[in-house]
């Protein structure tokens, strides 16, 4: 059980780095503000619950665990809330996504899908 | 494995700031913050947890909640801003 219990962890915590790793790398590599919303945000929302997931496994059962839960609530509640907040604001300060000359040539309005 | 997942939380962390540094445009510079906040989050829980310190994950959950708040505020910000300065290219959509 106790092994168990660490690999699952390991596992998870290995996979939360990964997925950390690469919403920093889209974060700095796509071309666009959208993209970089979108690999930032979608990267975050899954590798936070991996890692606090890894966290919580190698705890014992304490007030702590439930520190620790409520800190993966909050941070699945408010992090997609903060990516639509920011796309919302930029999409209304003027910005306009960046797309390709196939999807420019079909509709001329992308940035109401 | 804590030491591997802290090591690619640091990575990404000097990745989010090298985007706030190149950022075109305010807004790229507030989602390299909001990402660097929230990797800062993720940084004292499982760093305190290997050090073993004192009461860390209060201290997480503060900086998740002031973290969200700031952004959320900042964006507001902007937008009216970006709204009542430019209104040839902002008042469309």
């Amino acid at each position: 059980m106790n092994l168990l219990l660490e690999w699952t962890s390991a596992f998870f915590l290995l996979a939360g780095g990964f997925l950390c790793i690469t919403g920093g790398v889209g974060l700095l590599r796509m071309p666009d503000f959208f993209s970089r919303v979108h690999a930032a945000g979608v990267t975050e929302t899954l590798a936070a619950p991996l890692l606090l997931c890894g966290l919580m496994l190698q705890m014992e059962w304490s007030l702590d665990l439930v520190k620790v839960f409520m800190i993966l609530v909050f941070v699945l509640a408010t992090n997609p809330t903060a990516t639509q907040a920011m796309a919302k604001a930029t999409l209304t300060g003027g910005q306009k996504p960046l797309v390709t000359g196939n999807d420019a040539a079909k509709g001329d309005s992308p940035s109401n899908s | 494995m804590l030491t591997a997942a802290i090591i690619a939380i640091l990575v990404t962390m000097i990745l989010a700031l090298v985007r706030a540094f190149l950022g075109p445009t305010e807004y790229d510079r507030m989602l390299a913050a909001n990402s660097f906040g929230t990797k800062t989050v993720l940084l004292i829980a499982l760093g305190g947890h290997a050090l073993s310190w004192h009461s860390y994950l209060d201290v997480a959950l503060l900086y998740a909640m002031v973290n969200f708040v700031g952004t959320i505020a900042v964006m507001r910000f902007f937008e009216n801003s970006k709204q009542d300065g430019k209104e040839g290219s902002g008042g469309a959509s």
